[in-house]
Order: structure tokens, then sequence, then C-alpha cells
């Protein structure tokens, strides 16, 4: 079968279990005063709608802050507000300035439901694609096998639809930077990246990778010539997409400082809730190999690739971020949505991409392990991660179903939440230190230069 | 647990099979087994695993009225003692299926005790606790095992194609891939809710084996489940007329005649023992408590209507149709008086006594006569010449197909009964294809009405265009080359055209509120001509292969 019938099936697949998802409870569903993300989100179209744009992130008598105040980067205002118009003409109640605070129908959700669905739609959705197909390695079948994985990732999908937020947009937008460097085009991809910035300050996390990548670049262009105008160009694409962004807000300095602190609450720590849990653990997928040979390349090695090149410990990563939020999936009712998600998940990425199968010593690049291991010469290291990994997801099995059906101890009853807490940071730790040593003891020569596939 | 798969797998993928010629009559031309390549039958549980994800993701979707009507069965059977189960009427919603089908209600009750007892109790009508949704979701979903398995056996069953192919292209992949993630099936059993994976499961696994040439299985396996769900009448002339010719005649003469000395009491007496045995075994007990009257009578209710409310696609929304046409024609060209109309006649909608203004009026004998007519042909060519069993499951699927079209008070969805089978045939043949792809578009599309909820839209959408999207790719793709021509082709875009109407502009429409019905009469109406032209045109193929026999006879 051709491409793009597979890679269309994929992609209608990814989009029924989306919606079929959505089906479910948001966060805060029925759960006055003060609901949860999906209220908050409904607030901004309110506020966002019927406020003038310097009173957005200001306490006013219109606008409490106390109440889902925005704390989001310009860009996610602007969507918000653009949702708003939508629903203006749908329905006006379900944006009435304080009116309309708690709202919650049938038809408000179906509306929600499909903003998210749209934007993932238009954003994410071809980035994946495109990357996929353009910038990882194998034959046809792989690529289209790596498109549905990602798109079947259960961390973002409840997440996105389910608890409800817009991840789909700054993930897409950092993807669309991604994908877009990797065809050579830095000024395109540091807007898109600029832009992914701009609708989610946790995107910072990824700025790094980029910045280095891009700087590395205009060094080795050389900086007395070609560089320089690179690195020219890039920072005036950086300033005006910022300036563009920012430009309400631009006039009063006061503004700018409201919005910042708004963004960055010093008060509060940065891991307000589960859900940067995500970003923590997505953050760190990101990495930048710089190779000092002739033909320098930076090499991008999203969780994608990962995906791709490493299916067995990407796959465990992405189980174990899925897992580290269930407290919140619990509490969001989306218990249903959580196992079979995972379950799919795992399956179908283990099936596909014969994860069980890529698990010797040398696929999983255990050679540092090796040498840490001295002692222990005759371990086949391969075949102890393959039942590490298995001892693992029976773990977050058993944990998953004492969370739901045990009671904690009355003395301890945060006792569930923790150990799922510390069981993920582990997790995350480990296979981090493990993406380090990979990456740190990978030879320069593998190092593949990026060719625009044609299909 | 990916392990474990890979062991299961290992175990469960099954080495080919001779044929069986012994009890079949000499001219079965279908059964030669598809060898499966290096025993390599991983992408079935794949396939079918894959599935049963996106059914358990539906849990929480919208179910229909029929979801009670089996919670109420739950009840039924399990609180009641069984000289009750046909008596009971706290609810509408009655038993009106064999005894069989109530045994399975009431053993599968014993497990539902364990999600939620109140389920059980009948005057809890209408109660839907989360327990009582998961334990009916996960029920249909388990029992699919049937289907799964039955699935499994008609792909082992199916042709092979010489020449490597890659796997995606292999008759029996695309054959799999149709039938598990079959687009009505999906929507009809996991979101609407009922138990047709189940039933069909038996049904194709008693097709699979009669093409295995284990007639008797394949009998003993259609009786119970005739008396699982009765509207499998619908297709029993296709087995009657089959088992009788094909399997009672051991021989036939060298003209493929029928060779009347061939005849095989033992085996007419063995067909007769697996009927009479199951009929006991199902209706044994209520006939013994005399109660056998007003079972028939909750089985073959007098339902009142030619039609359904919605009108299934076949001949006679058409004729509504034209009733309708000519009496609002009638009226603008002042050649028929208003007032003499029957009421309602000119506003009202689709209600399930249509009186008809010009045309004749039609009766339950009517539409009898008309589907015994319709399906006499075909029934006939498999008694004159017979072409094994893969010409006893082409005429099923035109049994099916004409009790479909002629039948009265048909629900919508009984046209899977004619696309389950037939896909069998698509697989294997180039014009077959063509066909089916035409059948299960515009079938699969007249579906759409059950699932009327907004929320349940972009489901029904994304599902549709991923059955069809893969139906199309992959039998051009093994068919090499366009299997519609340009009208069929625009046609089936047209389908596009009327859900864009009925679901997005007409709602829109100061029509909505004084007509309401009028989405639904588009969609039946433009789906009862692609029905029509499918059932003619598969009527066209199997008489000239009738015919081209005769011929080869000559």
């Amino acid at each position: 079968m051709e491409n793009w019938s597979l890679v269309s099936i994929c992609v209608l697949f990814g989009l029924t279990a989306r919606w079929a998802v959505s089906l479910n409870s948001y966060s805060g569903a029925g759960k006055p005063p003060m609901f949860g993300d999906y209220e908050a989100q409904r607030h901004w179209q309110e506020v966002t709608y019927n406020l003038p744009v310097h009173e957005w992130y200001f306490n006013t008598t219109d606008n409490n802050l106390n109440y889902w105040g925005l704390d989001y980067p310009p860009l996610t205002a602007y969507h918000s507000l653009l949702c708003a118009h939508v629903a203006k003409l749908i329905n006006p109640d379900w944006v009435e300035l304080h009116a309309s605070r708690g709202h919650e129908s049938y038809g408000h959700k179906l509306f929600m439901r499909a903003t998210v669905l749209v934007a993932d739609l238009l954003i994410y959705i071809p980035a994946v694609v495109l990357y996929s197909f353009y910038l990882s390695e194998g034959s046809n079948k792989k690529k289209v096998c790596t498109v549905l994985c990602i798109l079947l990732y259960p961390g973002l999908i409840l997440i996105d639809y389910g608890h409800f937020q817009y991840n789909s947009i700054s993930l897409g937008l950092a993807l669309w930077g991604v994908v877009v460097l990797g065809l050579g085009w830095d000024v395109l991809g540091s807007l898109a990246f600029v832009l992914s910035l701009n609708y989610k300050q946790m995107e910072l996390y990824h700025s790094l990778p980029f910045f280095c990548y891009l700087l590395g670049k205009c060094f080795k262009q050389g900086l007395a010539g070609q560089g320089l105008f690179l690195l020219v160009k890039i920072a005036v694409t950086v300033l005006v997409t910022f300036a563009l962004c920012w430009l309400p807000f631009l006039s009063d300095p006061g503004q700018i400082l409201q919005v910042v602190h708004r963004l960055f609450p010093v008060g509060r720590g940065l891991f307000e809730d589960k859900v940067a849990n995500t970003w923590c653990s997505l953050n760190v997928l990101i990495k930048i190999k710089t190779i000092l040979s002739t033909d320098t390349q930076l090499y991008f090695r999203p969780v994608c690739l990962l995906l791709n090149d490493l299916p067995l410990p990407a796959i465990w990563f992405l189980q174990a971020s899925t897992f580290s939020m269930l407290p919140l999936f619990l509490k969001d009712g989306l218990l249903v949505p959580y196992v079979v998600t995972s379950l799919a998940f795992l399956f179908f990425s283990i099936y596909l991409l014969s994860a069980l199968e890529h698990c010797s010593e040398d696929k999983l690049r255990l050679g540092p392990y090796r040498r840490l291991l001295i002692c222990m010469p005759r371990m086949d290291l391969g075949r102890v991660t393959k039942w590490k990994f298995y001892f693992s997801i029976t773990a977050m099995a058993g944990l998953s179903f004492m969370s739901v059906a045990l009671a904690p101890p009355a003395q301890l009853p945060d006792l569930f939440p923790l150990l799922v807490s510390v069981f993920s940071y582990l997790h995350f730790l480990g296979l981090l230190l493990y993406f380090n040593i990979v990456q740190i003891a990978e030879p320069p020569q593998s190092v593949r230069k990026n060719q625009k596939k044609s299909n | 647990m990916c392990y474990l798969y890979v062991e299961v797998h290992s175990v469960i993928s099954i080495p080919p099979r001779l044929i069986h010629r012994g009890q079949a009559s000499v001219y079965d031309t279908g059964c030669v087994m598809a060898t499966p390549r290096a025993d390599d039958w991983s992408w079935f549980p794949a396939l079918a695993l894959g599935v049963s994800f996106l059914k358990c993701i539906l849990i929480n979707a919208y179910h229909s009225t029929d979801f009670e009507v089996h919670r109420n069965w739950l009840a039924i059977t399990h609180s009641l003692p069984v000289s009750k189960w046909y008596h009971e009427n706290t609810s509408e919603w009655t038993l009106d299926y064999p005894p069989l089908f109530a045994w399975f209600e009431y053993s599968l009750s014993h497990v539902a005790q364990h999600f939620d007892k109140e389920m059980l109790v009948v005057q809890n009508l209408l109660y839907t606790s989360p327990a009582t949704i998961l334990f009916q979701r996960l029920s249909v979903i388990v029992t699919d095992i049937v289907f799964i398995y039955a699935v499994k056996e008609c792909c082992r069953s199916v042709r092979e194609e010489k020449g490597s192919k890659d796997l995606l292209g292999h008759p029996f992949f695309i054959l799999a891939a149709l039938l598990l993630w079959n687009f009505g099936l999906l929507i009809v059993d996991h979101i609407h809710f009922q138990y047709n994976g189940f039933l069909f499961g038996i049904l194709l696994l008693s097709v699979a084996r009669h093409l295995q040439g284990r007639h008797l299985e394949g009998a003993l396996l259609f009786t119970v489940l005739l008396n699982l769900k009765h509207i499998y009448l619908y297709i029993a002339p296709a087995y009657g007329i089959f088992l009788l010719r094909s399997y009672c005649f051991t021989e036939d003469n060298t003209d493929g005649s029928v060779r009347w000395s061939s005849f095989s009491p033992v085996r007419l007496v063995a067909l007769g023992s697996i009927v009479i045995s199951v009929g006991a075994l199902s209706f044994g007990p209520f006939i013994a408590m005399g109660q056998l009257p007003q079972v028939l009578s909750r089985l073959f209710p007098f339902k009142r209507g030619l039609c359904h409310a919605y009108w299934a696609p076949n001949v006679w929304a058409l004729y509504n149709m034209v009733d309708k046409a000519l009496s609002v024609l009638g009226v603008r060209l002042k050649l028929l008086d208003v007032a003499k109309l029957p009421k309602a006649s000119m506003t009202g909608g689709l209600v399930q006594e249509f009186q008809h203004s010009i045309l004749p009026s039609v009766s339950p004998s009517i539409t009898l006569i008309c589907t015994l007519l319709s399906i006499m042909p075909a029934v006939l060519s498999i008694w004159c010449r017979p072409r094994g069993a893969r010409g006893f499951l082409r005429c099923l699927v035109v049994c099916a197909l004409g009790s479909f079209m002629f039948g009265w008070h048909v629900h919508e969805k009984a046209i899977l009964m004619a696309i389950l089978p037939f896909s069998i045939l698509a697989v294997e043949s180039r014009e077959d294809a063509g066909i089916f792809l035409m059948l299960t578009t515009t079938g699969h599309y007249s579906l759409f009405p059950l699932l009327f909820t907004a929320a349940e839209l972009p489901i029904k959408v994304l599902l549709m265009l991923l059955f069809t999207l893969y139906s199309f790719t992959s039998l051009k793709k093994l068919f090499r080359g366009s299997l519609l021509n340009p009208l069929e082709t625009t046609y089936l875009l047209g389908l596009v055209a009327v859900e864009i109407l009925c679901e997005v502009v007409y709602p829109l429409s100061p029509w909505q509120h004084t007509m309401p019905f009028v989405p639904l009469l588009v969609t039946s109406v433009y789906c009862s001509l692609g029905v029509c032209y499918s059932f003619i045109r598969l009527y066209v193929s199997l008489l000239r292969q009738h015919g081209t026999d005769k011929h080869k006879q000559l």
C-alpha cells in the first residue's frame, strides 16, 4: 500500500483514539467553586474576549487573578481570544463576562474538545508526520510505524483530550522547529521555536538545545563571514517574533513586568501540578550532539528519533512519564482511558518497532555499562535490561491497581501518589543517565547527513 | 505482557491443513487452503488486539436503548424462573430473541452480579451505573472472541495467490482487516450496543466450516445461530438447499445435474437430528410448559409498519419516496384533491405506519412473496448447478440482501448480514471486490443515523473514513487497478455531499423545525439506490456464472 494511504490510516486512527478519550471527563468537572484546567481555559476565553488587552494580566475588579488568572505567554491569550470569537458565534453564554463562570454543558464540552482537535490536526500531527518521514531513518514501513507510535503516546492524549490542555500546540510548534532545522532552514526553525516558547514558557527547557545548536552552527560557519550573517539573521528573527507576540504589551514597561511576573511566579514552585512532570520528562529527551568532524553535523535526537533508534528505552521512558501522571488521571476520572491507551501504546510500539528483539547489548549501546560492571563479565546486559523492563511495567501495573483498588492507610493518605512519584522519578533519573551516557559515548562516525527524502 | 504474547502466538499459530474432500460433492471448487508463510500469523493477534483496544476506548461513548434492552434481559433471566421469561413485561423491552439467547444472557448474568447486583433487578429500569456500563461493554468485547476466531478460520480458507507479496497485500490479511475492523460492526456493537460480533462470529464460523468441507459442523453452528437470533431465517433457504443438494446427494452427474441415486439418507438423518436436537434444547422446555405460542408471539410480533421509523435503504424506501413524490406532484398539478389524501402524507415524515396515497399499499404477505421471488433464482441456481461452498456463500449473500431489499420492517443493521460474508468473496474476485466496495460504502453510510449524537459524529466520520480508505486502497492494490467505473465513483462521492447536507447544512436551515425528517429521508433514499444497484449487479454476476457453467456443459 502506498505511504500516503498508510499514513492517513494512522492519522485517522490516532484522531479516533483522541476523540474517544475526549468523550470522558475533564479536569474539575462538576467541582465548584474552582473546577479545573478546563474551566481555566474557558475563563481565559472570557477574559480575553471581554476585557481590553492591558487588563488581561492584571488584577482588576473584572479580572480576579486568583480565579485562574492568565499565566501563559501572550500566544495562549491570542489563541483563547480566537476560540472565544468562535464560541461567541455559537453560544454567547459561553464567554459572558462573569455570568459564564463555571459554565458546563454538553455543547460547550464538544466545542472545547473540538478546539483541541483542530489545533492538534493543524499543528502537531503534520509535524509528527513530516518528522517521521524526513528526519528519521529506516524503511517506509518503519516510518509509518513511528508515526503511529508517536501519535499513540498516552501522556499527551490523556492530558490534552482528557484533563484538558493545549500542549499539542506548543509541542507541535517546537517539533516544527526541529523538523525545519533538520531540513536546514535555520531562520524558520528559530521562528517556529520562538512561537512555541511564546505559547508556553515551559518550552524554555527546550530552548537550551535550540540555542546551542544554532550558536554552534554559526561558529562552525565562521564568525567572520557566513556565521555572523546567520547569527544576525537568527537574532533579528527571534527579536522581531518576540516583539510581534508581545506588541500590545510593549507600550508600557509595567505591562511587560506584570506578564513576566505571571509567567514566572517567584512565590510558587515551578512544578505546580503533576502536569509539569510531562515537561520535566519530555524536555530531557531533546539532546544535542556536537560532532567535531569535518562535516560538522549538529544532531537533534528528540524522543521521536529515540523511538526509532532505541525503541525499548524510549517506550519505557514514555510509559513511565504517563504512569507518573496517574494520580492526576484518577482525580479527573480518566482511569479507563489511562489503562486502555497505556496498554495500546505498549503493545503497538513494542510490536511494530520490534522493541524486544532489538535488545542486545550492542543495539542498546550498553558498552559503558559493560565497562562499569567489569566484575561481572558474563552477565548478558541486554537480557537484564529486558527483565528490568518487564519488572518495571509489572510494578507500574501493580501500583496502578493498588491506587485504584486499595484505600491508603489512615496515617499515610498520600501513600500511593507518593509511591507513584518516587517510582517515576527513579525511572526518569535512570533513563536520563542512560540517554546521556549513550549520547556521550557514541562515536562521531555514526552520524549521518540529514537528507531530504522524497517519497 | 508482550513477552507472554510472543509465547502465546507461537502456540496458537496453526500449521496448514489438508483439504477434506470426503464430505463435499465433486463440484466443491474452493477449498484450497491458504498456507500462511512460515507460520507467521503474528499479525493476526496484533490486528485483533488493536481493534479490541479501540473497542475499549469507546466504553464511555453513547449507547442506545438496546443497552437497556440487554440489561433488562440480564435481569429477567437472572431473577425470574424460566417459566416467566417470555411472559415478563415490566419493561417495554420484552424478551424477543429465541431461548438460546436467553440462556446466553443468563450465563452472562452470573458474571454481572460481581460487577453490580442492582442491574439484575427487573424493576431497575434504565439502570446505568458505571459498573453496569463497564460490564455490558466488556461482555460485548469479550464475546467478540468468537468473531475473532471465526475470522481466523475464514482467512485460512481464502485462496492464496501465487507470488511473494508483502504481508499487507495478501488476501487473507486484507480479509482479516476488513472483517475485524468492519465499520458497521464497530459502531453497531460497541457504540449503539448489540451482540452482533458474537452472532456473526458463529455465522462466519459456519461458513468457514462449509468452505473447509466440514458440513455437519457448519449445519450445527447455523442451527445454533438460528436459535440465538431468528433474523438469520433470512439466509436459511441458502443453507437448506445447499445442504440438501450438495451434502445429501454425494455425487453429481457429469453434466452437473442431480444424480438422484446418490441420495444418502444417512446424511439427511444426520442433518435432521442436528436441527431437531438443537431445537429441542432451545424450545424444549417451553414446549413442555405449553408456552410455545407465547414464545412465538414474542419472536414474531405483529409490528405495524412496512418500514422502521428510519427507513432502511431498501426497495420500500424507494417505493415510499415515489409515492410521496407522486402525491406532492399530483397536488401541485391539481390532479389530486388534498382532502382525499391520507392525513399527514403531505407533511408527515417517517412514520411507521406509512399510508400510501397513490401506489398500492404493501402488506406483510406481499413482502414475503417479493422476498421469495427475489431469492428464488439464486437458490435454484445452487440446486441446478452447484458450485461448491463458494456458490453457497454467494447464494447466502444474495438471500441476505434480497431479504433486506424486500423484507417487512427491516432494520438498517441487517445490511451487515450481507456485507460480512461478502467480504470473503471480495478478496478473491475482482468483480466481487467492485460490488463489495459499492455495497459496503453505501451500507455503512446508511448506518450513520444510528449515531445521532453530536459527540459521536467525529467518531463515526473518522471510522468511516478509516474503513473506506483502507478497503478502497487495499482492494485496489490487490486487484491492480480501479474497481469502480466513474458513475459509481461519483455516486459514492455524493455520499459526502449528503453527509454535509444532512448533518451540517440542514440543521442550520429554517426547515429543521418544520420538517425534521428530511435528512433521514434523503439518507435512506440515496443509500437505497446504491444498495439496489449492488443487488442487481450481484445477481447479474451470479446468473452470468450460472450461464457460463451451463455453457460449459454443452
